[in-house]
């Protein structure tokens, strides 16, 4: 295994090397380096946000998980850039007496579901393996542009995580576990890929924020560079939540991220507020917890860097000046314009009805199902049954029945 | 009795200790290895030298160039020295200090009868209708003409179609080379850093959207058929050795900008300045449905008619003049262009008001947006050098070539470090499965990355090009393959938990029986000893 390992790193060195050297066109470290201290060099911004946790009680993770989503876009990231993933529907769960709506502050202050919240995973599709797969950019070629993550090695990347956890995991749907050296190696994936420059699912730089109970050792196993965590919890600590609401019945939403929000509702798209003073929200007096983060992987100081280079959106633009000529052709135009003129009056509209075979569609014979063998339980129920017959009364009573 | 019966108890303790060895070594020696291969992740054999090589492959490029001579720019003597052929190699610095050796075989030749014939014609534009008809160029490959100095051709220019004029009284050597020195730059000079211009995909999407916030006011036709079919499919045609190209259209009503435009009473009319620009894009773009069009990258394209409140509509740029083309894109993304309506067409006071849309206004302002997009956009000059404008199609073919080369090393490039990303993460994470058509996947990027730097260092540059969208197809199909995260992740402690309980209750007798067999026969070693 060593020698695997060694051989493995000089492999790695060598071609690091060589690569450094081929004449391609690969990262400018050189000529950017100097910037690159002083501002981060992404050109886009996306977030991945995921709430984690279902039923009625943990309502208070999905108001989290829709308030950073919030501020998120009020900050200028737009919904093709963001993937939120919700393991339940609090709004129009039956037992939401306010339905449509997932309150975040007492006295129904704030609406966070709104008009236009897009949900890319919604339900049973929040897994380990989709969040997973989401990250790395190992996706089936069916999925949807708007479930991807289409980040290149010039994004920065916002992945906020909310639920139930514990020291070194945290639960998804009740039913399993993504582990920090999951974690770990994905994003170790992301970093990998970082070396081409177009779609390649990597990021320039990765803000990880996560409110579970004993958050903090979710990021204790992070090995790849540029990546800067927040968590909402020690080890050994639990994350509590705000405040009830009496109306409503259950907690509307965590400490940690209620004062984060606090903190958001404070910063426009102009800005300069930078990371140490995000690293200052919800002290233990507030928070119960006491919050951590890690900054050791990331290169530049957290001082310089700006809030909304994580929450917000950058979008280059230039100014058009230059045109092309190009010869009029006013006869082909006019011509095309009758055209057009008389296929209108040709057309006749579609009748909805006329297009689907709605007859075919009503008059369905059911289908005949197959038929299975009675289930395992049944069967083993009767054996048990038949079992114990011939143990209380012997094997001769067999002859009654045949 | 006693000794029969002892020397039978003898016979059974050796007979159990022969059996004990006996599981112990079928155990060990069969059970552990069959135990491991089966056990062990699936990995299909891959190249992992050739991998390693692609690191160290110097890319060459080669340009065939031709430099024809007309009879009078050449005095007789030197013309026997016609035809041969020169090769030159030369490193091209590319931006961030990396090189790329480039080399150029130079044949000389005679002009031939018809060549003659056009270059002595009055005008450009003749000129080049006869050159251009009988010679099919090659992508990728020049041809330099040179006139005598007194030919009615003058100024020198550079025409469209892959050729240049140049004039010099005495062909010497030493001349045409120092000419070479400035004027090939022209092709590979990136002035864009690479990751702002759009991304190299084996196929784009283009969308035209006319925004129409007021149809109260305004009723607006644009006749985007005909000028789709007029204006950018020539101009998509002639790009289409870069990619697939789909274009669709689509007309929206009530959508806003998501910023309120100034009012500047100096001009009676509405502005925006050049720092609102960027958060017009945002509430917009959600409005566009790019997300539902496609999975290659999208390029949008809209024209807003300001509704009736706020014409006319202008973009300052930062010095607070109204920018010409009323336009502005933002990279990767596309352009928005602001078509302000004719205020004479308001005279008849009936609402709403029928609006003509000028598309080859529009189209202009597109199409050149488009090349910024992909950036083709003009070189600097060298000295002596006049540039004839594009053709009727908006691209010229050494623009496009230079496009192919420069998408061609990036597609090299990519393809490189996603298959030594790949190595290096097996490596690393020793759980991934490497299924075979993954594999198959790898050998096809493989071959692609040699085949397209061979066919680059010969000259060819359209299947060149061609496989290099090959090897960075197959390069990131094997990289994003999702069978890669069947096994991820398994940790050690979690393994330790599954085979105790299977090899532990088993294991236990055969090593205890093993320990008390050895120890047995140290005493009986020992005992010898002893009594001697």
């Amino acid at each position: 295994m060593a020698v695997t390992d060694s051989l493995s790193r000089a492999a790695t060195v060598l071609a690091t090397v060589l690569l450094l050297s081929f004449g391609s066109v690969a990262a400018s470290h050189i000529e950017d380096q100097a910037e690159q201290f002083f501002r981060s060099g992404h050109t886009n911004n996306w977030a991945v946000l995921v709430c984690t946790s279902r039923f009625w009680f943990n309502y208070r993770h999905v108001a989290n998980t829709l308030s950073v989503y919030r501020s998120v876009k009020r900050l200028g990231i737009p919904d093709s850039h963001i993937v939120l993933m919700l393991a339940d529907d609090m709004a129009c769960n039956p037992r939401n007496p306010k339905p449509a709506t997932v309150f975040s502050h007492k006295n129904m202050e704030l609406n966070v579901y709104g008009d236009d919240v897009e949900v890319d995973y919604r339900s049973y599709e929040v897994t380990v393996e989709n969040f997973l797969r989401v990250l790395t950019g190992r996706i089936p070629p069916s999925t949807p542009r708007s479930k991807r993550l289409l980040s290149d090695d010039r994004s920065n990347i916002l992945i906020y995580m909310t639920g139930h956890g514990g020291n070194g995991f945290l639960k998804f749907q009740d039913s399993e576990e993504i582990t920090n050296i999951e974690l770990a190696d994905a994003f170790e994936q992301m970093w990998q890929k970082r070396r081409c420059y177009h779609f390649s699912f990597s990021y320039n730089e990765l803000l990880f924020i996560i409110d579970t109970c004993q958050g903090a050792s979710m990021y204790e196993r992070f090995y790849s560079p540029n990546i800067m965590a927040l968590a909402s919890s020690q080890v050994g600590e639990d994350s509590l939540s705000h405040q009830p609401d009496p109306a409503i019945g259950v907690h509307l939403m965590d400490r940690y991220t209620f004062y984060v929000l606090e903190f958001l509702e404070e910063i426009n798209p102009a800005s300069q507020t930078n990371m140490n003073d995000l690293f200052q929200v919800c002290p233990k007096s507030l928070c119960v917890s006491t919050p951590g983060h890690r900054t050791d992987l990331f290169q530049r100081d957290p001082k310089n860097v700006l809030i909304t280079d994580f929450f917000g959106s950058v979008r280059k633009v230039e100014i058009t000046t230059e045109t092309i000529k190009l010869q009029q052709d006013s006869e082909i135009m006019e011509s095309s314009y009758k055209e057009d003129q008389m296929d209108e009056k040709l057309m006749e509209p579609l009748k909805y009805a006329e297009q689907l075979p709605v007859a075919q569609i009503i008059h369905q014979k059911p289908k005949l199902k197959d038929w299975h063998p009675p289930g395992g339980f049944i069967l083993g129920l009767w054996a048990l049954i038949i079992m114990v017959f011939f143990k209380t009364y012997g094997i001769k009573h067999m002859k009654f029945i045949f | 009795m006693a000794a029969a019966g002892a020397a039978a108890t003898h016979l059974e303790v050796a007979r159990g200790k022969r059996a004990a060895l006996f599981f112990a070594a079928v155990a060990i020696v069969l059970g552990l290895p069959l135990w491991w291969k089966t056990t062990e992740t699936y990995r299909a054999s891959l190249p992992y030298s050739q991998i390693s090589g692609l690191n160290a492959l110097q890319l060459r490029l080669m340009v065939p160039v031709t430099v024809v001579f007309t009879r009078e720019s050449v005095p007789l003597d030197d013309q026997e020295k016609l035809p041969f052929t020169v090769v030159h190699e030369r490193e091209i610095p590319l931006k961030y200090k990396m090189k790329i050796k480039c080399r150029f075989q130079k044949a000389y030749r005679r002009a031939l009868d018809h060549e003659e014939e056009a270059l002595s014609s009055g005008s450009v534009q003749e000129a080049e209708a006869m050159l251009d008809e009988p010679q099919e160029q090659a992508e990728g490959s020049l041809t330099v003409y040179v006139i005598s100095e007194h030919s009615s051709l003058l100024p020198q220019f550079c025409p469209p179609f892959g050729s240049m004029m140049e004039s010099s009284p005495i062909p010497e050597e030493k001349q045409v080379q120092l000419s070479w020195e400035y004027r090939l730059p022209l092709f590979f000079d990136p002035q864009e850093p690479l990751t702002s211009l759009t991304p190299v995909s084996v196929g784009y999407e283009i969308t035209f959207s006319l925004l129409n916030p007021d149809p109260k006011s305004h009723d607006v036709y644009w006749d985007i058929e005909g000028a789709v079919r007029r204006y950018v499919q020539p101009f998509l045609n002639a790009l289409g050795a870069a990619g697939n190209f789909s274009v669709d259209s689509q007309i929206l009503y009530y959508a806003m900008l998501g910023v309120n435009p100034r009012f500047d009473s100096a001009s009676s009319s509405y502005y925006l300045d050049m720092h609102s620009l960027p958060h017009v894009i945002n509430p917009v773009e959600s409005r566009l449905g790019s997300s539902a069009a496609s999975l290659y990258p999208v390029l949008n394209f809209l024209l807003y008619v300001p509704e009736l409140a706020h014409s006319p509509l202008y973009i300052q740029d930062k010095d607070g003049a109204p920018v010409a083309t009323n336009a502005f894109h933002s990279p990767r993304w596309g352009g928005i262009m602001v078509y302000n309506v004719d205020s004479k067409t308001y005279n008849a006071s009936v609402l709403p008001v029928r609006v003509e849309v000028d598309m080859v206004r529009v189209m202009e302002v597109f199409l050149a947006q488009l090349r910024l997009l992909f950036g083709i956009a003009q070189p600097q000059l060298p000295p002596k050098c006049l540039l004839s404008g594009p053709t009727s199609e908006g691209l010229m073919t050494w623009e496009l070539d230079r496009l192919l080369w420069a998408r061609s090393v990036e597609n090299l490039a990519t393809a490189t470090t996603t298959l030594t990303s790949l190595a290096q993460l097996l490596g690393k994470i020793s759980n991934i499965v490497i299924k075979d058509d993954v594999a198959s996947e790898v050998y096809k990027a493989v071959a692609a990355v040699q085949k397209s730097a061979e066919e680059l260092a010969s000259g060819h540059l359209a299947s060149a090009f061609v496989a290099s969208q090959e090897a960075v197809t197959s390069s990131e199909l094997a990289f994003f393959d999702p069978s890669l995260l069947h096994l991820l992740y398994f940790p050690d402690d979690q393994k330790f938990a599954i085979y105790i309980p299977l090899f532990l209750p088993m294991a236990v007798p055969i090593l205890l029986s093993l320990v008390k067999i050895f120890l047995e026969t140290r005493k009986s070693w020992r005992k010898p000893e002893k009594t001697d």
